[in-house]
C-alpha cells in the first residue's frame, strides 16, 4: 500500500513541472503556440493604431481618443476626455501624454508603431508559432520518437523566448519610447540616438533580439539533432513528411543565419553603449552604415525563407490529406525546398539596390533572386497537381491550405517584379513592398498556421475546434485580408511611401485618401476576425466535440499515438514501412495506408 | 557546417528482412533504434559549432570590410600603435599546444587511463588560463598606449573580435575545469566519456579559430 502510494506520487508531476517548466515537447509546443498568439494580438494592435493614423491623420483615435468638443473648447464629454484631463492635470509626464496626446498619434510614436509591429510579428509571432510550436509538437511525433534529443535545452529555448518578450515589452515604457528605426534597424538611424530620439528603446530592442537569437540557436540544435538521430526504425529521410523536411531545413537556416544578426546586434550595442563607430559614416575613426545593411540582410533574407518554408510544409500536409491523393512529386518538393534554402543565401543584395551598389552586383542579385521563382513554381505546380482530380474535401484546414497556395502565388509574383532592378528603383520603399511582404507572410505563413492549428488541434487537445466558428473566421479573414493588402499594390505603384506618418501632407497622395480609409476599415475587420479564432481555440479546448484518434484519416505517425498524447508519445515506437502520402492506392480497400501499417508487402520506395 | 545525408536504396531482400524484423519486434515487444554514427551529444555540439562559425564569420566579415576599405592599416590616426606580434605569436603556440594536450586527454580516456585524463585536462586548463593572462596583459599595455575601444574602427573591431574569441576561450576553460572536476570524481571511463568528448570538440574549435584571427588581425 505504502509502496503503491509512493510510485503514484512519483508519476504525478506537480502543476509547475507539468504545465510551466515542462520538459515534454508537446507542452512546450503548446506554450510556444499560446505565446505566439498573445504576441500576435500585441503586434496586430500596433498595426491597427498606425492604420488609423494613415486613414485619419492627426485625428484622435476612437474610444480612447478625446472628443472634438474637448479638443476645441476643453469641454469634457466622454469618459476618454476625463482620462485625458486627468493625465494633463498630473505633474508627471505620462507615457500616453508623450506618445499620443489626446489620442492623436505623434510622428515619433508612429515610427515606433511600425517598427515594433514588424519586429513582433517576425520574431515573436511567426517564427515562434511555425518553428517553436509546430516544430516542437510535430517533430518527435511525426518521426516516431518519445521526445526531443535535449529536453532541458528545449525548455530553455522557450523560457529564453519569454525573457526576450519581456525585455522587448519593457521597451515600450522607457523614456524616449521603443525602437523607431524600422524592423531592419538601418544604421545610422539605429546606431545613434540623435536621429530617432530613442535611447533605451533601441538598446532593449537589440538586447531582446540577442536573447531571441540564443533561444533560436538552442531550438535549432535540438531540431537538427532530433531529426538526424532519432527517427523511428524505417523512417528514412525520404519517408519523412514534408513538414518535417521543411522544419529541418529551417532549423539549419536559423542556426546559420541568426548568429550573423547576433554579431551585427553586438556591434550595434557597442556603437550605442561603448562609443565605437562601426556604423557611423561621420565619425573620425571611420565606420560604414552600409555594413549594417549587409550583415542584417545576410541574416534577413534566409529569415524570409524561415518564415515561409514551414508554411509550405504545413500546406504540403493539408493538401494531400484532403485531396485523398499522394503529394505530387515528393522528391521534387524536398529538392525545391533545399534549392530555396540555398538560393536564400545569395540574394540578400536585392534589398539594397537603392543603397549604392555596383550595377554589376545588382544584376547578379537580380538573377539569383529570380532563380528562386523556379523552385517556388515547382512547389506550386506540385500542390496543384496534388489537387488535380483528387477527391477534394473542403474542410476548414483545406480551405486554409488552398488560401495559402493562392496567396503565396500572388506574393511570389509581386516578388519577381521587385527583383528587377529597373522596376525596383521605382517601387522601392513604397506600399508595393508592404503588399508583397504581407501576401507572403500573412497570406502565406499565417494561413498555413491557421490551417495547421485547426488540423492538429484534435491531436493537441483531443477535441475538434468548432467548425462553424472556424469557417466564419476563415472567410472573414480571407476577404478582409485581400481587401486590406491588395489595394496596397495600387498605392505602391502610385508612389505612396512606406514609412510616412501622414500621407495627406503630400499633394500627390491626397487622391489615395479613400483607399487608405478602405484599407483601414478592412484591417480592423481583419483584426477583429482573429478574436473569433482565439475564442474558438480556448473554448474548444474544454467544450469542443471530442475527436477520435485519427479524425482526418492521415497516414503520418502522429496519428498513431493515442489521443491526447501521453508523456512518451507511443506505447511502442512504431516501425515505418512506407512513405507518408499513400492515399487512394489503386487496388486497396481503404483510401489511406498509415506509415506504420505492416500488413501489406512493403512499398517500393518513399515517394 | 555541412550535413551529408546518404541514402542507400535497400534491395528487395533487405526490405523483406526489415519487414520480418518489424513483425518480430512488434510480437516480442522489443524496441530497437537504428545505430547512429554520431551520438546526440556529439552531433549537438557539432551543430553548435556551425552557429559559432557563422558568428565569427559576421565579425571577421566586418573586420575585412574595414581592412579592405582602408588604404593604410592601421589608419593614419593610429600610426605608432604596434600590435604585439611576437608575444602573441608565442601565445598562439601556447594555445595550439593546449589543443594537443586536450587531444591527449581525449585519447587517454578512450584507453581508460583516468589518471592521465586528469593530468592532461589540468595542463590544458592551465595553458588556457595562461593564454588569457598573456592576452589580458597585452590589452592593458595597448590601452596604456592609447588603443581603446573608442579609437575608431581599428580599435573597435580589434577589441570586439579578439574579445569575442577570448570570451570563448574563457568559457572553454571553465568547461575544461568542470570536466576536470568530474574526472576527479571518477565520472568517466572508456565506455562513458561524453563530457570529455564534447568538451574536446569545443576546445579544438576554439584553438583552431585562433590562428586565423592571429593572421588576419595581427599580421595582415
Amino acid at each position: 500500500m505504502h509502496d503503491n502510494e509512493h510510485t503514484e506520487h512519483h508519476h504525478e508531476e506537480s502543476f509547475i513541472r507539468k504545465y510551466i517548466f515542462s520538459l515534454d515537447h508537446k507542452t512546450i509546443g503548446k506554450q510556444f503556440l499560446i505565446y505566439g498568439l498573445i504576441m500576435f494580438f500585441v503586434g496586430g494592435g500596433l498595426a491597427l493604431l498606425f492604420r488609423w493614423q494613415l486613414a485619419y491623420p492627426d485625428q484622435p483615435l476612437p474610444i480612447i481618443g478625446a472628443s472634438q468638443q474637448y479638443l476645441d473648447e476643453g469641454e469634457v464629454v466622454t469618459g476618454a476626455d476625463r482620462m485625458w484631463e486627468r493625465i494633463y492635470d498630473s505633474d508627471k509626464e505620462e507615457w500616453l501624454e508623450v506618445s499620443m496626446p489626446s489620442g492623436v498619434i505623434t510622428p515619433e510614436f508612429y515610427n515606433m508603431l511600425f517598427t515594433m509591429h514588424a519586429t513582433i510579428m517576425v520574431f515573436f509571432v511567426v517564427v515562434p508559432i511555425l518553428v517553436g510550436a509546430f516544430g516542437n509538437f510535430l517533430i518527435p511525433l511525426m518521426i516516431g520518437t518519445r521526445d526531443m534529443a535535449f529536453p532541458i535545452l528545449n525548455m530553455l529555448s522557450f523560457w529564453l523566448a519569454v525573457l526576450a518578450a519581456i525585455v522587448m515589452a519593457i521597451g515600450f515604457f522607457v523614456p524616449g519610447g521603443h525602437a523607431a528605426a524600422g524592423w531592419t534597424g538601418y544604421a545610422p538611424l539605429s546606431a545613434d540616438p540623435q536621429w530617432t530620439g530613442v535611447e533605451w528603446g533601441q538598446n532593449l530592442w537589440a538586447i531582446s533580439l540577442l536573447i531571441q537569437g540564443f533561444s533560436s540557436l538552442v531550438g535549432s540544435i535540438n531540431y537538427i539533432t532530433t531529426i538526424i538521430n532519432m527517427r523511428a526504425p524505417g523512417m528514412t529521410f525520404f519517408r519523412m513528411p514534408l513538414v518535417i523536411w521543411s522544419l529541418f531545413i529551417v532549423a539549419i537556416l536559423l542556426l546559420l543565419a541568426f548568429p550573423v544578426l547576433s554579431s551585427a546586434l553586438a556591434l550595434l550595442i557597442f556603437d550605442r553603449l561603448a562609443g565605437t563607430t562601426f556604423f557611423s559614416a561621420t565619425a573620425e575613426g571611420g565606420g560604414d552604415p552600409l555594413l549594417w545593411q549587409h550583415l542584417f540582410w545576410f541574416f534577413g533574407h534566409p529569415e524570409v525563407y524561415i518564415l515561409i518554408l514551414p508554411g509550405m510544409g504545413i500546406a504540403s500536409e493539408l493538401i494531400p490529406v484532403f485531396s485523398r491523393k499522394p503529394i505530387f512529386g515528393y522528391r521534387s518538393m524536398v529538392y525545391a525546398m533545399i534549392a530555396i534554402a540555398f538560393l536564400g543565401w545569395i540574394v540578400w543584395g536585392h534589398h539594397m539596390f537603392q543603397s549604392g551598389m555596383r550595377p554589376g552586383m545588382g544584376n547578379f542579385f537580380m538573377t539569383t533572386t529570380m532563380l528562386i521563382a523556379v523552385p517556388s513554381a515547382i512547389k506550386t505546380f506540385n500542390w496543384l497537381g496534388t489537387m488535380f482530380r483528387g477527391s477534394i474535401r473542403f474542410t476548414t484546414p483545406m480551405l486554409h491550405g488552398i488560401a495559402f497556395v493562392s496567396m503565396f502565388v500572388i506574393g511570389g509574383l509581386s516578388g519577381i517584379y521587385m527583383a528587377n532592378t529597373p522596376v525596383d528603383i521605382y517601387i522601392h520603399d513604397t506600399y508595393y513592398i508592404v503588399a508583397h511582404i504581407h501576401y507572403v507572410v500573412f497570406g502565406g505563413s499565417l494561413f498555413a498556421i491557421f490551417g495547421g492549428i485547426i488540423f492538429w488541434f484534435p491531436k493537441m487537445y483531443g477535441r475538434y475546434m468548432n467548425d462553424a466558428l472556424s469557417k466564419i473566421h476563415f472567410w472573414l479573414t480571407f476577404i478582409a485580408f485581400n481587401c486590406t493588402f491588395f489595394p496596397m499594390h495600387i498605392l505602391g505603384v502610385g508612389g505612396h511611401l512606406r514609412r510616412i506618418a501622414n500621407p495627406q501632407q503630400y499633394e500627390y497622395l491626397q487622391v489615395f485618401e479613400g483607399m487608405n480609409i478602405f484599407i483601414t476599415m478592412s484591417a480592423f475587420t481583419l483584426g477583429f476576425a482573429q478574436l473569433i479564432l482565439v475564442f474558438n481555440y480556448f473554448w474548444s479546448m474544454y467544450k469542443g466535440k471530442v475527436a477520435e484518434q485519427n479524425p482526418w484519416h492521415v497516414n503520418t505517425l502522429e496519428w498513431e499515438a493515442p489521443t491526447p498524447v501521453p508523456h512518451g508519445n507511443f506505447g511502442q515506437i512504431p516501425t515505418v514501412y512506407r512513405g507518408p502520402y499513400e492515399y487512394s492506392v489503386p487496388g486497396e480497400e481503404s483510401d489511406w495506408i498509415p506509415q506504420a501499417q505492416p500488413e501489406h508487402a512493403p512499398a517500393t520506395s518513399g515517394d | 557546417m555541412e550535413i551529408v545525408i546518404r541514402i542507400r536504396r535497400k534491395t528487395e531482400n533487405e526490405k523483406h528482412l526489415d519487414y520480418e524484423i518489424g513483425i518480430m519486434m512488434a510480437q516480442n515487444n522489443v524496441e530497437i533504434r537504428d545505430r547512429q554514427p554520431l551520438s546526440n551529444a556529439r552531433l549537438g555540439i557539432l551543430v553548435l559549432l556551425g552557429a559559432e562559425t557563422m558568428l565569427f564569420s559576421g565579425l571577421i566579415g566586418t573586420f575585412l570590410v574595414f581592412r579592405v576599405g582602408n588604404v593604410t592599416w592601421p589608419p593614419p590616426s593610429h600610426i605608432g600603435i604596434e600590435l604585439p606580434r611576437v608575444v602573441t605569436g608565442i601565445n598562439t603556440a601556447l594555445l595550439l599546444l593546449s589543443g594537443y594536450t586536450m587531444f591527449q586527454a581525449w585519447r587517454a580516456i578512450q584507453k581508460d587511463r583516468v589518471k592521465q585524463l586528469r593530468n592532461w585536462l589540468l595542463i590544458t586548463g592551465v595553458l588556457g588560463l595562461l593564454f588569457l593572462g598573456v592576452q589580458g596583459s597585452e590589452w592593458v599595455q595597448l590601452i596604456r598606449n592609447g588603443l581603446t575601444l573608442q579609437s575608431g574602427v581599428y580599435g573597435g573591431i580589434f577589441y570586439v573580435l579578439i574579445g569575442c574569441h577570448a570570451v570563448h576561450v574563457l568559457s572553454a576553460v571553465i568547461w575544461v575545469f568542470i570536466v576536470f572536476g568530474m574526472a576527479m570524481a571518477g565520472r568517466f571511463s572508456a565506455s562513458r566519456y561524453t563530457g570529455v568528448d564534447t568538451c574536446t570538440i569545443y576546445w579544438i574549435f576554439v584553438v583552431a579559430l585562433w590562428p586565423i584571427l592571429y593572421v588576419l588581425v595581427y599580421l595582415s
